[in-house]
């Protein structure tokens, strides 16, 4: 999953090299939280959300593929 | 990447040189000048050769393409794309086994990966393209699917004499709903609401 999150937003960014994912489980949920230049973060969520709400469609549909649990994606500040 | 330092006599002579390395053609290439060269005096003096940074110009439909397949390929998927460009219109359509997993429920995913690409493609163009994604025939059978539902819901309008609001809908399948009625004289149609959440509603004509 972290892999396939990379895949979608690097190509996105002017700095792909500062792209940086954790990982934390918390009960059922899956939270990945993204880490991005500061002068990447709105190209990431995009005009109301709209790009950030396109990662979470598509990491979603990869945990239903895989029966995974559900995957939250958080962009840092 | 690709890239290639290159040093000649000239500086054209280095670029032939890159261009062989690299199976391009000059269009297909951005050039840096590191060093102009210099001939020297008589050919032998103080003379330098030319070198040039020579790198792959970036193909829009080509980082397209790879952008999806490597998304695709995280979700165990390995689609087939078709590409057809018109002007400054580019189209993708996936076929291959699972595709349905690229569409998701009413194409949530397909349209995701549109949007997503659409980005991309434009990062790696200087005009601007519309990109449209397809996989299977899904678009097709979609608006079949929602030309269908406006003739339907525009009898109830008709009928009932009363305003009825669809579901909201992305643009793209406004439009089919739009353009499906434009030719009914009786009802009206027009959007409502802010994206995500727009919507069309189907109005008896007022007299």
């Amino acid at each position: 999953m972290e892999e396939l999150i990379l895949a979608i937003v690097k190509p996105l960014v002017d700095h792909p090299e500062q792209v940086i994912i954790e990982e934390k489980t918390e009960g059922s949920k899956a939270i990945y939280r993204l880490s991005l230049h500061p002068d990447d973060i709105g190209k990431v969520i995009g005009k109301h959300g709209r790009i950030a709400k396109a990662v979470r469609t598509i990491a979603t549909a990869a945990a239903n593929a895989a029966h995974q649990k559900k995957v939250y994606v958080e962009i840092a500040e | 990447m690709k890239e290639v330092t290159v040093v000649g006599q000239t500086v054209e002579e280095a670029l032939q040189s890159a261009l062989k390395q690299l199976q391009a053609t000059e269009e297909q290439v951005e050039i840096d000048i590191l060093d102009e060269g210099k001939k020297g005096i008589l050919g032998l003096f103080g003379r330098r050769p030319a070198s040039l940074k020579v790198r792959m110009k970036a193909d829009p439909i080509r980082e397209a393409k790879s952008y999806i397949l490597s998304i695709a390929a995280h979700l165990g998927v390995h689609p087939d794309i078709q590409v057809k460009r018109q002007g400054k219109k580019v189209f993708f359509s996936l076929s291959g086994e699972k595709i349905a997993l690229l569409i998701g429920k009413r194409g949530q995913t397909l349209n995701a990966l549109q949007q997503l690409t659409q980005l991309v493609i434009n990062r790696h163009s200087n005009d601007f393209i519309q990109f449209q994604l397809d996989a299977g025939d899904y678009r097709k059978k979609r608006e079949e699917t929602l030309t269908a539902l406006a003739k339907r819901m525009a009898e109830k309008v008709e009928t009932a004499g009363k305003t009825i609001r669809l579901e909201p809908l992305p643009a793209a399948e406004r439009k089919i709903i739009h353009a499906a009625l434009a030719g009914n004289r009786r009802i009206d149609t027009f959007s409502e609401g802010t994206e995500p959440k727009r919507y069309v509603v189907i109005a008896p004509k007022s007299k």
